[in-house]
């Protein structure tokens, strides 16, 4: 569907610039002073998670800024030789700012940005930063602290299963915040995860979510792109959770809630920065309190005392009354991490490398 | 009825053509596909096969990206002719990386001539090693090497992420999977300043002469190449079998683990967990689309990676989605292939007779 409109939108341009000049190179249609906006993608645009998601912000500059900008992606570009060279390609084909939106893509993003010192960069995920290379992600966890909320006070099982993909702290920290939340409201639930080594790969993530939910799980949730995991959980009769955009339309019932990633105000918020001339390299790292962590409502199923509960956590983190990682904490061998009226720092975060209280297996090292 | 009836005498010249003839289908193909798409069809040709090499940085990045494609699959087509399937040469890249690599971190902050040749010895010996499993099972127990070269590629690329996850992280890299950015000492030079065209371009052509010269000038070359299409006959001549069963997969194993050292000590300059984009498998194709001569798998390899770079620029200059580039790569199998049936067989219509 989405696949559609897009190439219908770029066939709509593709003809429009064919009909006015037969020959003529698509840079002499466009304006002359319209910004060019890069993205470079990590999956393709129909992945309907991140990437997807990534794209819809694409798709808002161009809606809010008009013949103002001028966007272009490049998608499914590995993390590892072949990105560097799709960075630099943009940069040099006269692109102002580019959004390359994938952890794997911070050492290529650098690297450019050292070479076209005009261009501005923001890198997604990444610590490297530099006069013209910001870096932005969403505090995810505050969001897995919600659903990790709804999933304890669902399940019957006590059961949950977790579809993760590389042990990386940012994986961790949301498996971790996860626990946590679903532990303060039942103690005795569990998570089981297995690993899969892929961002995106929906017969992978599918066959995780079938062996998880034989091996009692009625609750799915993954930090991985595709809808697929859903999808089983859909078939199979368990719950589970849309990751990173509302991914109802694949589980109807399934779905309890997602956490979306809403890049929108961002990338809106940067683009109109460049424009003004008031750009500078910055560090953002945004909640649910920004509105780059959101949800798109409860599912069908979802009854209302789990809906006032995770309501609680929801304005509770944006309040600041609550926090995904205040202490008491535990790791898996029960010893004591954080003390109870402390909350670990975004340091400590940023770096995440063991499993709390309540989650099964070891952490692959 | 229409079936297919094996030619006596496939024609040779044909052979040598169809390479060529499926290249031309496919940009007829194409010229249909962009037309439907709505493309300029000028445009995108244009965008596929001429900006990404307009300029020298453009031919620079062909050769980098050629260049391990092309080591590989000219390594692949001398086991695939003496009938020796190697499908794990992307493992035998990802060990060569991992080996080399972990030199490089060994002697972080050494600066020292020795270190990149070590880290060389390092990634063709690791490259070496993981063939030599597949070649000790074939010849001991008869495993049949596709499934286990195969399967170690996966055992290669779990190693990989391990390593990366654990023991050579970057001490300052708040624990993503990735070791340090490799010393100067340990990173390959430049061939042409400022591009970041490497040692591995010129490797990739001294491999494509030197395999030519092995197979057509050598009686190791027609070993390889009577084992392949007549083992019996081989065998009977006394070419031992498990030896060109060895030498095709260390040989191979050697050129795949250097190609992936190439890699991490030349354009990414670091181990991660993403240091191949499936070289290995992708140089299965160039080997059978340059018909498993070293010349022609040199240009198939050129042709490959600029389809690569091609899908790039077309996604920059048009907004063409990446599934065209897979569409033509497809096309371009699917025309070899069916060339190829052509050749070997005539279409014949009615019932089949007994001859």
């Amino acid at each position: 569907m989405f696949e559609t409109s897009l190439l219908s939108n770029a066939r709509r341009k593709l003809l429009i610039a064919a009909a006015s000049a037969a020959l003529v190179l698509p840079a002499a249609v466009q304006s002359q002073d319209a910004l060019k906006v890069g993205f470079v993608y990590v999956g393709p645009v129909g992945d309907h998670g991140w990437t997807y998601r990534h794209d819809i912000g694409r798709q808002a500059i161009e809606e809010k800024f008009g013949d103002a900008v001028e966007t272009t992606f490049v998608e499914s570009v590995p993390e590892g030789a072949d990105a560097e060279r799709v960075i630099r390609k943009l940069a040099s084909s006269g692109h102002d700012l580019i959004f390359t939106t994938s952890f794997g893509y911070m050492n290529p993003t650098v690297k450019v940005a050292k070479q076209f010192p005009d261009v501005k960069f923001e890198h997604a995920t990444g610590y490297k930063r530099g006069d013209n290379v910001s870096t932005y992600s969403g505090r995810f966890y505050e969001g897995r602290a919600v659903i990790g909320t709804m999933a304890g006070m669902m399940t019957k099982t006590n059961t949950i299963g977790y579809i993760a993909s590389f042990p990386i702290p940012e994986v961790v920290r949301g498996i971790n915040a996860f626990s946590l939340a679903m532990r303060k409201v039942n103690p005795d639930a569990e998570i089981k995860v297995i690993w899969v080594n892929t961002w995106y790969d929906p017969g992978k993530e599918a066959d995780a979510a079938k062996t998880l939910i034989d091996q009692g799980a009625d609750i799915i949730t993954q930090h991985t792109d595709s809808p697929a995991a859903l999808q089983v959980a859909e078939e199979r009769g368990v719950m589970g959770f849309g990751q990173a955009s509302d991914m109802s339309a694949f589980a109807p019932k399934a779905q309890l809630t997602a956490i979306v990633d809403d890049w929108d105000p961002y990338y809106i918020e940067r683009v109109q920065a460049v424009l003004d001339g008031t750009w500078e390299s910055t560090d953002t790292w945004a909640g649910i309190d920004s509105g780059m962590v959101a949800f798109p409502g409860y599912g069908s199923d979802v009854p209302d005392d789990v809906k006032a509960a995770a309501e609680v956590v929801r304005e509770g983190i944006i309040d600041g009354s609550f926090h995904p990682f205040a202490g008491p904490i535990k790791n898996q061998a029960g010893e004591m991490i954080i003390a109870e009226g402390e909350v670990l720092d975004d340091g400590v975060l940023l770096g995440m490398d063991y499993y709390v209280e309540g989650v099964q297996g070891a952490l692959p090292k | 009825m229409i079936h297919l009836q094996r030619r006596a005498n496939p024609s040779k010249l044909m052979g040598y053509l169809a390479p060529f003839i499926a290249l031309l289908l496919t940009l007829a193909a194409g010229f249909f596909l962009f037309l439907m798409l709505g493309v300029p069809v000028g445009e995108a040709f244009r965008a596929y096969f001429i900006d990404p090499i307009s300029d020298s940085y453009g031919l620079a990045e062909l050769g980098v990206k050629a260049a391990p494609l092309i080591m590989i699959a000219v390594a692949l087509s001398l086991g695939f002719r003496a009938g020796v399937w190697n499908i794990g040469a992307e493992g035998q890249f990802i060990l060569g990386g991992i080996c080399g690599g972990a030199v490089a971190l060994y002697f972080y902050e050494v600066e020292a001539a020795y270190v990149l040749p070590l880290m060389c010895l390092a990634g063709i010996a690791g490259g070496m090693l993981w063939a030599a499993i597949p070649a000790l099972l074939r010849t001991t127990v008869n495993a049949n090497e596709i499934l286990t070269s195969l399967m170690l590629t996966y055992v290669a690329a779990l190693l990989l992420s391990f390593l990366v996850h654990g023991p050579l992280r970057d001490p300052d890299g708040f624990n993503f999977p990735e070791s340090r950015l490799f010393h100067d000492a340990a990173l390959l030079p430049s061939v042409v300043q400022g591009t970041r065209l490497h040692i591995g371009a010129l490797v990739a052509i001294f491999i494509t002469v030197m395999a030519w010269v092995l197979l057509s000038r050598t009686l190791l070359g027609f070993a390889l190449r009577v084992n392949g299409t007549a083992p019996r006959a081989a065998k009977h001549a006394g070419f031992g079998q498990a030896g060109l069963v060895w030498f095709s997969l260390l040989f191979t194993g050697a050129v795949a683990g250097l190609a992936g050292l190439f890699e991490v000590a030349g354009p990414i300059g670091q181990l991660n967990s993403t240091i191949s984009p499936g070289y290995g498998f992708t140089a299965i194709i160039v080997a059978f689309l340059g018909r498993l001569h070293p010349v022609g798998v040199f240009f198939a390899g050129l042709v490959m990676a600029l389809s690569y770079l091609g899908g790039e620029s077309a996604q920059i200059t048009l907004n063409m989605p990446l599934a065209v580039t897979g569409v033509f790569q497809g096309m371009l199998l699917f025309f070899l292939l069916a060339a190829d049936v052509l050749i070997n067989y005539r279409i014949v219509l009615g019932r089949e007779r007994v001859a």
